[in-house]
């Protein structure tokens, strides 16, 4: 199966090499410790793995998902996984040798100029793990731009991005994290922003929508971060952006996404897809892989990794990164969905996410006890006050095969009855009006 | 103006012309034959403090990054912006048009402990 | 009708982009549309104003454009892979088939846990069957990739001396055969790198070792096998020796397909080791990811490592336990699940006796290549390698042709080029790493090229130095790229 050598093959490999047996090419290992008992259970066969895998997944509860939270279930077109897992793009090696490969190349290339164009930013990577990563590269690059040491970020950042960001930073000297807090209709507070707002600040971090759901006033907030010399880094919804405005239009100098929503499954939250882009004069701080044009030497057009003196196996420990992969193949989803929607496709979803989740909110507000928290304009997602905890709604409503939301108290104190849900375009008015009496029927 | 011959070396290929208390810094000609087709130059920022025998300045390649250390301490006070759109004239004229920075110098006699050109050829030869 | 007036330049469009082959108005997929517009649910300033420059193309041109681009590329599906350090192995089809099944990969990371047992279970015996593997006591699946894996190792190490009060001890030791992401990572996570240098049999050098060490040595990285493909002969007495100065031991387990089943980690004094699903087990490359990086670590360090790991209590999997020491997350939710399940897949299909095969068989393919390779490229260490060997031309036989030379001139046989220029302390390297999937028929004819490759550089070496000639694009002008990058349409 795995290993194709008969054993006439074995012989005669050995003969040549001039040993008897494989174990006596083991010898610089400690003969003591070898082949130790590992206590593996029964060896499957193909049949029985498929049977069990197949159980295990069946062990899982399709359910009804309103939740969103960083992670979206959208609808993806049959050709995305059709091509994207074509052995010719699944099984290729990073693309290190140009020549041969390519379509991988290509691929990121137009991956980024997809994205560029989406972001109306200059300049994208190839990728990086995901939106949270990409968000605490993205921190530390404006640490290392403005040689200023304190990343103030939104606290209606996501719990997990906080997290990442704090891990990243933490063992660079002098560097803190410092919240700046939002007001009571969900968005920034924007006179504390300013208060917060220093010399010692390299950069802040926005997230457009917000952990909230709350789209900020990234205009007024993008002025204030400037006025104050510091950088503004943008995290957004990449699907927002089909009809919301762009990181571009409000000067951020790097923005970053979770693309997971253009074109890849959920897959309980991995792999993602970090997008990172950023203004041009910032392009040698970008960590990771960048797909530039080339000539080859008849001139033709040809497609090569570039600036790859920033990268780790150049610069070693003075690398600014240690990243060596991209989520190629997500990126390559990434592409396909954004060449099969189009602009006018793209539109068409972001609209439908937009519209779908106003339809919920009504029905939520119209239920007797629940109300939508927040004033502030939103996308897809939304914060429901509930009369009892949120953890008991989720559970109530799981019963009737409801994902309900994500509960907020956990992150937010004070929140504890809040709910933050989401309604994509998979959802058909039939299942918000599902939602809205399962909610109204606790 | 600077040439090859009325430059002082550092053993790690930087070389420094001065004049009044200001060094002009580039790499030796060796020193661009080695890296070969330089691609990017990450200057120093005017001014920085910059001490000798540190590193202040990265010279890329397709395929490498050198650090350049600065030969003599004391502030940058200008950079060549030229190489911004053409790294390549470090590569044609390394002595010439394609100097790196200037140092308003501290130490002056750092400066004299640099080698000459003869002194800095001898060592390129072990 | 006048045939043969277009030349192939002119009508081979495989390298047209997308961008150019678009059409305003025409689309791949429609959806229905929204009853009102945006401006009825966002006031005017949080608008979009202009629509993105997207590729608008129907479906079949997609699908067109995206087959014609796969087949520019060269696959293991396909050709022969002998990276060296890379382990360009075969990826069951099964696994791909069982990882992309709806009841995995439509599950939400926040759905309510009773909803998500199925998934949590196979993270849960993955983790379980790491361990078994390794030896180690406790395994996150959270790193994203085997570099944010020894990122998560080094935090991991770095908690542990806080959590001690050992502040002092600010050096990482990594020796300088090591992948440049050891040194890079030390570096994100605050330390500065001590590099060694290798014996001339390469491997560590005890000597510069012992002179490294002090107490403030917070971390030593050793890749075993090494990127040279020797196994550590001492690497008992050097984890001995790490211990005593008080550091921990840790091990990159990049090359750990050629170790799986013949000997345990933590039997090696090992206290922290990151695995690559994709090398280790079986994953695909995927054109450069998405990876899995799980990390292992001993007893004394588990409590340190990033949170959640999965649980299992009264048989229920939860995600929800305490772990108050933790260095916090890595990474949003909890690991590339998808890639973790193709690395379960694989382990579940075998037993003591037959994993212990495929690391032998990495071991017997390479040393089969060294051996019918030698007297025209000779292994730079001459003595039985594990799962890679680094070949090399004697300088007076390379004819002014160099290593990159023969990797281009590979491609033109239809084989993928070695690693080469790696590892950077042999001069013209070219890593060959057969890998345990490849077929004795596979290898003789890659030794077979080879030769011929090595005949040609006797006696027309330009041939050489002008590969590639049979691809869609020749040698490429990678300083023009790089001084003035056009990075995006």
């Amino acid at each position: 199966m795995f290993i194709p050598h008969t054993s006439q093959d074995r012989e005669e490999m050995l003969q040549k090499i001039g040993v008897s047996s494989v174990k006596e090419l083991l010898s610089k290992i400690p003969q003591e410790l070898l082949y130790p008992a590992l206590g593996l259970p029964k060896a499957l066969t193909e049949q029985e793995l498929s049977a069990h895998v197949r159980a295990l997944a069946a062990r899982n509860q399709p359910l009804k998902n309103f939740i969103g939270a960083g992670v979206y279930e959208h609808f993806i077109p049959a050709a995305v996984g059709a091509l994207s897992s074509r052995g010719e793009f699944l099984t290729a090696y990073t693309p290190y040798q140009a020549e041969a490969s390519q379509g991988t190349l290509q691929t990121i290339y137009e991956f980024q100029s997809c994205v560029c164009s989406l972001f109306d930013m200059d300049v994208a990577t190839a990728s990086h793990y995901d939106g949270a990563t990409a968000l605490a590269e993205a921190a530390l690059a404006c640490l290392r731009i403005t040689g200023r040491k304190e990343i103030l970020i939104s606290a209606a950042l996501h719990p997990h991005y906080k997290e990442v960001l704090k891990t990243y930073v933490r063992h660079q000297e002098g560097v803190r994290v410092k919240e700046s807090p939002v007001g009571a209709d969900g968005t920034l507070d924007l006179d504390a922003l300013s208060k917060n707002l220093s010399d010692k600040t390299a950069c802040f971090v926005l997230a457009t929508p917000n952990f909230l759901g709350c789209l900020e006033r990234a205009d007024e907030v993008s002025a204030r971060v400037h006025q104050a010399g510091a950088l503004l880094t943008a995290l957004v919804n990449p699907v927002s952006l089909g009809v919301v405005q762009t990181p571009g239009s409000y000067n951020a100098d790097f923005a970053v996404a979770e693309g997971q929503p253009l074109g890849n499954a959920m897959n309980f939250g991995g792999p993602g897809l970090g997008i990172m882009t950023a203004k041009k004069m910032y392009m040698r701080q970008l960590p990771g892989r960048i797909v530039g044009i080339a000539k080859d030497k008849n001139g033709r057009r040809a497609f090569v990794l570039t600036l790859q003196a920033r990268e780790q196996h150049i610069r070693r420990e003075k690398a600014s990164s240690n990243i060596c992969s991209n989520e190629a193949l997500c990126a390559l989803n990434a592409v396909i969905y954004l060449t099969l929607l189009g602009p006018k496709g793209l539109q068409e979803v972001a609209g439908l996410n937009l519209e779908r989740a106003h339809q919920l909110a009504d029905l939520v507000s119209k239920i007797p006890g629940f109300k939508v928290k927040f004033t502030a304009p939103f996308f897809n997602e939304f914060v429901v006050e509930c009369p009892i905890p949120a953890k008991q709604v989720i559970k109530k409503l799981a019963k009737k095969g409801i994902s309900a939301g994500y509960a907020l108290g956990a992150d937010f104190k004070g929140l504890e009855n809040c709910l933050l849900v989401c309604a994509t375009e998979t959802k058909t008015a039939a299942d918000l009006q599902a939602y809205a009496d399962a909610l109204g029927g606790i | 103006m600077h040439t090859e011959e009325n430059c002082r070396f550092a053993k790690t290929h930087e070389w420094a012309h001065m004049e009044g208390d200001i060094a002009t810094v580039g790499i030796s000609n060796h020193a661009q034959e080695e890296i070969s087709d330089i691609v990017f130059v990450d200057l120093p920022k005017v001014g920085q403090q910059v001490t000798a025998g540190q590193n202040c300045c990265v010279i890329e390649s397709v395929k490498s990054a050198s650090e350049i250390y600065a030969p003599v301490s004391g502030e940058v006070v200008e950079v060549n912006t030229a190489l911004a759109n053409d790294p390549a004239l470090v590569n044609r004229e390394p002595h010439g048009n394609g100097w790196l920075f200037k140092i308003k110098m501290t130490a002056p006699a750092e400066y004299e402990n640099l080698l000459d050109l003869n002194a800095y050829k001898a060592t390129l030869g072990k | 009708m006048r045939w043969g007036v277009f030349k192939m330049e002119t009508i081979l469009t495989h390298n047209q982009l997308s961008l150019e082959k678009s059409r305003p108005g025409r689309r791949g997929v429609r959806f229905e549309t929204a009853q009102k517009p945006a401006s009825a649910y966002l006031p005017e300033g949080y608008l979009r104003r202009t629509a993105p420059k997207l590729p608008e193309l129907s479906e079949f041109e997609t699908v067109r454009h995206f087959t014609r681009l796969s087949e520019l590329n060269y696959c293991l599906d396909g050709e022969f892979y002998p990276l060296g350090s890379c382990t360009m192995k075969y990826n069951p089809k099964a696994y791909e088939l069982l990882s992309s099944l709806d009841g995995f990969t439509q599950m939400h990371p926040f759905a309510p846990e009773s909803a998500v047992q199925g998934t949590l279970k196979m993270m849960y015996d993955f983790q379980e069957l790491l361990k078994k593997v390794t030896g180690l006591a406790a395994f996150t699946l959270q790193p994203a990739a085997g570099a944010q894996g020894e990122l998560t190792g080094i935090l991991t190490a770095r908690a542990y001396h806080d959590a001690r009060k050992d502040f002092k001890r600010t050096e990482v030791i990594v020796p300088d055969t090591a992948h440049g992401t050891n040194p890079a990572t030390a570096n994100m996570a605050g330390y500065t790198v001590i590099n060694i240098k290798s014996a001339a049999d390469g491997c560590v050098d005890k000597g510069a070792l012992q002179n490294a060490l002090s107490d403030k040595t917070a971390v030593v990285m050793l890749t075993v096998p090494n990127t040279v493909g020797l196994f550590e002969k001492d690497i008992r007495e050097i984890a001995d020796m790490v211990h005593k100065a008080g550091a921990l031991f840790y091990l990159d387990g990049a090359n750990f397909n050629a170790l799986a089943g013949l000997v345990k980690p933590a039997d090696l004094g090992a206290d922290l080791m990151h695995l690559n699903v994709h090398k280790s087990f079986a994953a695909p490359h995927g054109g450069g990811g998405p990876g899995a990086g799980p990390v292992g670590a001993a007893a004394h360090v588990a409590p340190f490592l990033p949170k959640p790991i999965v649980e299992c209590k009264n048989g229920k999997y939860t995600l929800s336990g305490k772990m108050s020491k933790s260095l916090g997350k890595m990474k949003a939710f909890y690991g590339n699940v998808a890639v973790c399940l193709r690395g379960y897949c694989y382990l579940r299909q075998f037993d003591d006796n037959t994993f212990k095969e495929i690391a032998e068989n990495a071991v017997l393919n390479a040393n089969y290549v060294r051996a019918a390779l030698k007297g025209k490229f000779n292994a730079f260490f001459d003595c039985a390698c594990m799962h890679e060997c680094v070949l090399s031309i004697h300088p007076a036989e390379m004819n002014g042709v160099h290593t990159s030379d023969i990797a281009k001139r590979l491609l033109d046989y239809g084989f993928y080029a070695p690693t080469i220029y790696f590892p950077l302390i042999v001069p013209e390297a070219m890593m060959v790493e057969p890998t345990e999937t490849e077929s004795k028929q596979m290898l003789d004819a890659f030794v077979a090229v080879m030769e011929k490759i090595y005949n040609e550089i006797q006696t027309e070496p330009q041939t050489v130095k002008d590969a590639p000639h049979s691809q869609c694009v020749c040698r490429i002008d990678e300083v023009s790229a790089a001084r003035e990058p056009n990075l995006r349409w």
